[in-house]
């Protein structure tokens, strides 16, 4: 298997014909039999997962299965930000392997997936913030992660359009990462469909799965709307219907789904160069490459399914940022969703086995997942592969029992 | 935006004054419980694509605690009824049951 | 060019001329204008520049569905960009200009990229722009966000403001068009609550502009009697300029009223946000013209028939002297017809269907217009105005046949229905093959909380076409008798989506599909031959759908594409998501009137305002505000704090502690309650006494403490942390009502009953005293107890205890006397030297105590095992919220973290939040920790920095120097040390 590259050259070769001979990005073959591995679910997590086992480990013969669309989920609903600025040591692990694995994803997938390192800062509000981010910083120096604690003159300069001294939460300095940044979250996926595709994997669209098959303790497969594929190993990545899943294989997980709601502006003239995250006022924002300011709101706290949230977050969170950002007052919403996210018992995810052997999962990241996809994909596979990640090792769904918490909202309040 | 009516007062509540408290008629385990129990009680609720059995405050009216019974994913509402109980009332269960009839009964 | 007519416009009026400017242009239309139909009027068809090839734009609708024409609206703090001009009402005095354009309209540099079209397909910069890595942040990003980005950033703080309005109605109906009123006419008369809502400033729709007769009158009489029946009735209520922007859940609707943008300046409400709370919702929000692709269908003066007629008839402005019709359907031929009465030419109809013979087309052949069956337009001519079109046969690949000159074509691909509320709360959809349209199936609407359908389509929106299928529709679905019209039959629609059939590669390469954005008909083709096939995928790689229309032009013609390349029928590509809101609505009207001081709620303690008036530094807790420290005149906040912290030691300070949590616990079973909410044992407490609690969650972690009072044999006062009383008290409640229901216990939050002063430091007695009126010596109130009695004529609650270490009273007063009794405290105090002091000052005197704070040493992962509270925890008691918890492995487990005191060797502050490092990296390669920093400050008392931290193993380790990396590569070395640094004895508070 090989794919054509592509090039600025290869567009202007393609461009003689009218652009008619582009090959497709990725195949939509008819399942095999059988698969070594089968993955549940096509977003950034499940796509990159296969495609480190083949990269990694040399394991090609894997099945993406994919209700719907490859990329529909939490993938192409996110606000796309990337940081690694984490205070407790293995989520920083985590999302610094897959910060480092972004920088050089475009050129590691040939697909640009937009990696935009512009700088992410996260406002301090309060003295309270000011302990819990200063405490990061030196957190973060220890797990090779770099950030710093700057000023707030600094951050008025980062930020020219920010409102330094709101009557209620003067901004006392700031969080900042310099590297953190924003991507394009639909290439993310598309560029990882391509290459699994490229590697001769099958990446199965439109396929639900149904049943999960186990013999003595051991998965053997799984039953789909297109019918029995067995399997010697399964990966559950399947962000907002993990409880769905592993109620088919007969566990539960630690979780809970609820919706999250993000909503854009009309695009404007580049204003913004960074992204900006106000824990104490719950809103965050970036603007994106077409110029529409890209905001985060908050979750419901109901369970629910319907990729829809309740309207008052979406009030409460412009409130928040107009407090922060004046000028945004005259501009207009433009569209507003949900996405349904996983919530753990201490908001961080699960990588991790199962009671059913060569059975993983991966879920569990909450409202913080698209900026984890490389590193979460490189150590499911590794998971999987090797039965064992230092990556995934205090992920483990049994921590909860054992009381080993891995709790950011320590010192960040959220964990976007 | 949810409307959910308050047993206790009567009201039919906005989300906006309502405070949602998660999986309902939860049974404690406290000390001697051993740690899949624990687990179970405190971590692995319940969470289904559809009927579903949650504790709800009317935190900005009355300030009861309540239960309802809710379809998680069409956000239809079964009833509610008072918290001081420790399972679903059998008619709301047969009201369930008569509007989905391949639900698998509350477990 | 575009004119306005001497005569007509139903909804102008010539005896009052508007200026306004338009690029600095000073220009002029009418009363009743809008932006778009007075730029028409003066033929300035040119309005703005596409997103991606910077191509020129022309406005091609009339109303909220308009891709091109968008500018930025006012100056200074009311400006606003991407203005709708076709939804913008002319007022005197507006200020217009043009967006997306370098250096002006007319010549802009950034069409270059026009010229690279066909190196710039859809998705070009997925595949380039990977090399060198580092110049997609640093060049090429730039330069795309640049040239991206439609209008210009506001640059003032909003100069306007918004408001919410709340409405409850049993039926909402969308729409005041004549589908809408007769609808809320019906309902209306059956009594129920209604409310019509239209999203511009007239009622009527499309009706009057089609010379629509009901019963007998013109329908702008038929609408005005309605309006006037409407009126009179006092269960209906009618809002023009309200947009319903969102249908979600369990019947809540959101409309967004305009009320001020054509009253700029005049005092009302920009907008008016409306939570609406809706038994039913009745959607009459009509349809949709689609365009037809055709090469050149993107290019100034191409526009909508409907539009075109709309403009003549309502405005009283032709796009065009000489106007080609070109349609798939009859409703065209209005266009032709309205046009050619107006005394315009219309050299041609262009129908792309092989017969077109009924009623309209007659008719139009009658009044001699040419019509060309089976014929389509291979190209329209022209750059920034129409100047020709090339007609062709539909059925083949575009060879001209003849060349007609013309300056505006008005073109109709059909009709879509509005469906965005009927499908935001997941009402679904079919395709309707005949009408080629995709229409509400009334069998699957949106569903409310009781599982019912909640929202009815009616109308144009339900798919009907002809003003008798409207008005039947209504009366099918909400009774009543339909009114008989004047409509003729139309002959079916013939779906086209390519024109011609047979176009090659290079003519659907000027196809347009979404205006604005720049995908064409080539660009879908290309997503499904690349295999991003998905609706979604299409969408997202093309951009297609997602320019400020949110693709109401494009996305039905785009989809057909799609479907055709997939050799898929159209239902089996389905929509994208219809999603909030309709058209976009402002920020400021989301945010409501909550801004500035007003942002959030502020809770002030009855002495807020003393503070404020003497010097306050101000911290955030919660909603409430407390003094950091209380500065005088140059003095820095650190010299405040340390003067303070030495004063309270040395003398007197006094503190506002009244933000401190207060809940009565009451009833039978009361010390039963206490005794599973705190880790220790409170129901033995005698009364008359007080004692420290500790509160865990269920899951084992410190959620608060606080000092707990027995009252009474039956009652308890728990205080807790000023942050957590409201919380705590839901914790009580939630537990009370949700497990130990039988219990009888009553709890009542009194945290704004009472006022709070702690008065501490050596002199606290002596002010006491000379306040007189109860005894408050050591005999009288021994450490940790409580009388009640007066102050200086004061009814007050008195607590012996102290989080200083100091002599200290905490005096409880009804808040109503908090004000006048701090005075007293004050005036009294001067001789004893009382200063106030802040939240700053109390962290340093329980730092140098060794006691811990709530936030400080907890963070939600601490237990009181780590903080050594074990005296704090019952050995005896079978159970406590959070007991089970903290029998878990790793809570248990001797290699927790725990407390101890840290000295810097060199007597400098250590780092807020430091860590101390271990030797080694762990496996993933992060240096390995052993503890942190959790509180640290500078003891002006001792002359020091002192802090406390969590060491694994720390009690056992006394002495040992750790290493804290600070900033800039410098190490802190600290010894472990007790962690109570000042008067170890105790001596001073128990005097």
């Amino acid at each position: 298997m090989s794919m054509k590259r592509y090039s600025v050259f290869a567009i202007a070769r393609e461009a003689m014909s009218f652009h008619q001979n582009w090959e497709q990005a990725w195949k939509s073959p008819a399942p095999k039999k059988k698969y070594d591995v089968i993955i549940v679910g096509a977003g950034g997590h499940g796509l990159a997962t296969a495609y480190y086992l083949g990269k990694n480990y040399g394991i090609t013969n894997v099945a993406v299965i994919e209700k719907g669309w490859l990329g529909g989920g939490n993938t192409g609903r996110n606000t796309t930000i990337i940081r690694s600025n984490y205070l407790q040591d293995p989520s920083a692990a985590i999302y610094e392997k897959a910060r480092s694995l972004f920088e050089d994803l475009s050129q590691d997938l040939n697909y640009n997936v937009m990696f935009s390192p512009r700088g992410l800062l996260m406002l301090a509000q309060t003295h309270h913030e000011v302990r819990g981010y200063r405490r990061t910083v030196y957190a973060n120096n220890l797990q090779g992660v770099a950030t710093e604690w700057i000023s707030p003159e600094r951050v008025k300069e980062l930020v020219p359009i920010i409102n330094l001294g709101g009557p209620r939460y003067p901004v006392l300095g700031a969080l900042y990462q310099a590297r953190g940044g924003t991507a394009r979250h639909d290439a993310v996926a598309w560029g990882y469909a391509r290459a699994c595709s490229a590697m001769g994997m099958d990446i199965i669209q439109q396929t639900e799965v149904t049943g999960i098959r186990r013999e003595g303790g051991r998965v053997v497969g799984v039953d789909t709307t297109k019918g029995a594929i067995d399997c010697d190993k399964l990966g559950l990545v399947a962000a907002g219907h993990s409880s769905v899943l592993a109620d088919m294989a007969g566990f539960r997980l630690p979780i809970e789904s609820l919706a999250l709601q993000a909503l854009v502006s009309e695009p404007i003239k580049p204003c913004m160069d960074v992204v900006v995250m106000a824990n104490t006022v719950h809103g965050y924002m970036s603007q994106s490459d077409k110029g529409e300011m890209v905001i985060g709101g908050g979750t419901d706290g109901f369970n629910n399914y319907t990729q829809r949230g309740s309207f008052h977050h979406i009030e409460e969170t412009v409130r928040a940022l107009i407090e922060t950002f004046p000028m945004i007052s005259r501009l207009k919403m433009l569209r507003q969703w949900g996405g349904i996210v996983d919530m753990t018992g201490d908001r961080s995810p699960i990588l991790s086995k199962t009671p059913v052997d060569g059975l993983f999962v991966n879920c569990g990241w909450g409202t913080g997942g698209f900026k984890a996809i490389p590193g979460s994909g490189w150590a499911m596979a590794e998971l999987m592969a090797r039965g064992a990640s230092p990556l995934t090792e205090e992920f483990s769904m049994y921590r909860f029992r054992e009381g080993k918490f891995i709790d950011e909202s320590v010192a960040a309040g959220v964990a976007h | 935006m949810l409307t959910l009516e308050c047993p206790c007062c009567g009201v039919k509540a906005d989300e906006t004054e309502l405070q949602a408290g998660g999986e309902a008629h939860l049974k404690r385990f406290g000390p001697g419980a051993s740690d899949e129990e624990f687990d179970g009680y405190m971590f692995s609720r319940k969470n289904p694509k559809g009927v579903h059995f949650e504790r709800w405050r009317h935190s900005y009216g009355c300030g009861k605690w309540f239960l309802a019974a809710r379809c998680t994913a069409t956000l239809e509402v079964f009833g509610t009824y008072p918290a001081q109980t420790s399972a679903p009332p059998a008619d709301l269960i047969a009201k369930i049951k008569a509007k989905r009839p391949t639900w698998e009964g509350y477990q | 060019m575009s004119t306005r007519l001497s005569k007509g416009g139903r909804l102008i009026d010539r005896t009052k001329p508007l200026n306004f400017s338009f690029n600095g242009r000073r220009m002029a239309g009418f009363s009743g204008d809008t932006l778009a139909s007075a730029l028409l009027g003066q033929d300035q068809m040119l309005m703005g520049r596409s997103f991606k090839y910077h191509r020129p734009r022309g406005v091609v609708a009339s109303g909220a569905e308009e891709p091109n024409a968008l500018v930025g609206l006012g100056l200074g703090a009311r400006f606003e960009p991407n203005q709708r001009v076709t939804t913008t009402e002319l007022f005197d005095g507006a200020s217009a200009a043009t967006q997306n354009h370098w250096p002006s309209l007319d010549f802009d540099v950034g069409a270059i990229n026009n010229s690279f079209a066909r190196f710039l397909p859809a998705g070009f910069y997925y595949k380039t722009f990977m090399f060198p890595r580092f110049a997609w942040k640093h060049v090429f990003e730039p330069i795309i966000r640049q040239s991206a980005g439609l209008g210009k950033v506001p640059q003032e703080r909003d100069a306007d403001r918004y408001e919410y309005a709340y409405a409850f109605a049993d039926l909402v109906v969308v729409g005041g068009g004549i589908a809408g009123l007769q609808a809320a006419l019906q309902a209306g008369r059956d009594g129920k609550r209604v409310l019509l809502v239209e999203q511009t400033a007239h009622w009527g729709g499309r009706a009057p502009v089609d010379d629509v007769e009901i019963d007998g009158k013109p329908a702008d009489e038929w609408v005005g009697k309605t309006i006037e029946a409407l009126g009179k009735m006092e269960n209906v209520t009618l809002r023009t300029r309200t947009m319903a922007s969102g249908l979600y859940d369990h019947g809540y609707l959101l409309a967004y009223e305009r009320i001020a943008d054509h009253t700029p300046g005049d005092d009302r409400p920009r907008h008016r946000l409306w939570r609406i709370r809706a038994g039913h919702v009745v959607t009459a929000t009509g349809a949709i013209e689609r365009p037809l692709s055709f090469a050149g269908n993107d290019i100034p003066g191409v526009m909508l028939a409907g539009a075109v007629r709309d403009y003549l008839v309502n405005w009283a402005v032709s796009p065009g002297d000489r106007t080609v019709i070109v349609t798939n359907n009859d409703d065209a031929y209005r266009t032709a017809l309205a046009l050619h009465d107006a005394g315009l030419i219309v050299p041609a109809i262009i129908d792309a269907r092989t017969s077109a013979k009924g009623a309209l087309p007659e008719a139009a052949r009658a009044k001699g217009i040419r019509v060309l069956e089976g014929r389509g337009i291979a190209k329209v001519k022209g750059t920034k105005r129409v100047t020709g079109v090339s007609v062709c046969t539909q059925a083949g690949e575009g060879a001209e046949l003849e060349f007609i000159a013309c300056d505006a074509v008005a073109m109709s691909g059909g009709w879509s229905p509005v469906v965005h509320l009927w499908s935001h709360c997941g009402g679904k959809l079919i395709w309707d093959t005949e009408r080629a349209m995709f229409r509400p199936d009334g069998t699957k609407p949106p569903t409310g909380d009781d599982g019912k359908g909640m929202a009815t389509a009616v109308g144009c929106a339900n798919g009907a076409l002809t003003t008798d299928e409207v008005l039947a529709d209504v009366a099918k679905q909400l009774g009543g008798k339909a009114a008989k019209t004047n409509a003729v039959a139309e002959s079916p629609i013939e779906p086209v989506w390519i024109m011609p059939q047979g176009a090659g590669p290079e003519l659907k390469m000027k196809m347009w599909l979404d205006y604005q954005n720049d995908v064409k008909v080539s660009d879908v083709q290309l997503a499904a031959r690349e295999g991003y096939q998905s609706v979604e995928h299409t969408k997202r790689y093309t951009t297609l759908g997602m320019a400020t229309d949110q693709g109401k032009l494009s996305n039905i013609n785009g989809l057909a594409i799609l479907s055709d390349s997939l050799h898929q029928a159209i239902p089996a590509t389905g929509t994208t998501t219809f999603r909030p809101p309709y058209t976009p609505i402002s920020m400021g009207a989301i945010a409501g009137e909550a801004r500035g001081e007003i942002f959030q709620p502020l809770r002030r303690t009855p002495i807020h305002e003393w503070h404020d008036a003497n010097g306050a530094y101000w911290e955030p807790v919660g909603l409430w505000r407390r003094p950091y420290c209380y500065q005088r005149p140059g003095e820095s906040v650190h010299d405040a704090v340390n003067r303070e912290v030495k004063n309270t030691r040395a003398a007197l300070g006094l503190l506002d502690a009244s933000t401190l949590g207060k809940i009565l616990v009451k009833g039978p079973d009361a010390g039963k309650f206490l005794d599973m909410l705190y880790t220790g044992v409170m129901s033995t407490l005698p009364i008359g006494k007080c004692r420290y609690g500790l509160m865990c969650s269920e899951n084992g972690f410190l959620s608060d403490d606080g000092v707990v009072a027995r009252l009474s044999e039956d009652t308890w006062l728990c205080h807790t942390t000023s942050g957590g009383a409201d919380r705590i008290h839901g914790w009580m409640e939630d537990w009370l009502q949700c497990e130990w229901w039988d219990w009888k216990v009553y709890t009542a939050n009194l945290t704004e009953e009472y006022a709070q002063v702690a008065v501490v430091g050596p002199n606290a007695r002596k002010l006491l005293e000379k306040l007189g009126g109860m005894d408050v010596s050591k005999e009288a109130i021994p450490f940790m107890e409580w009388r009640d009695g007066t102050l200086g004529g004061f009814r007050a609650r008195v607590f012996r205890i102290s989080f200083s270490g100091e002599l200290s009273y905490e005096v409880a007063v009804p808040a109503s006397e908090g004000r006048a009794f701090w005075d007293a405290l004050h005036t009294a105090g001067q001789e004893f030297g009382a200063m106030p002091y802040g939240t700053e000052c109390l962290h340093v005197l329980r730092a140098e105590k060794g006691f811990i704070m709530i936030g400080d040493e907890t963070d939600g992962t601490v237990i009181p095992q780590d903080l050594n509270l074990n005296w704090a925890i019952s050995k005896k008691k079978a159970d406590y919220l959070g007991k089970r918890a903290q029998e878990r492995s790793h809570m248990a487990s001797p290699d927790r973290w725990k407390l101890v005191g840290l000295e810097s060797l060199d007597g400098s502050v250590l780092p807020e939040g430091a860590y101390v490092v271990a030797d080694g990296v762990n496996s993933n390669g992060q240096r390995n920790v052993q503890g942190r920093v959790t509180s640290t400050y500078y003891s002006a008392n001792l002359g020091k920095g002192i802090a406390m931290g969590l060491v694994k193993h720390g009690p056992d380790r006394m002495g040992e120097v750790l290493d804290l990396p600070g900033d800039g590569g410098k190490i802190f070395k600290a010894r472990i040390v007790d962690q109570v640094f000042y008067d170890k004895e105790g001596a001073k508070q128990n005097v």
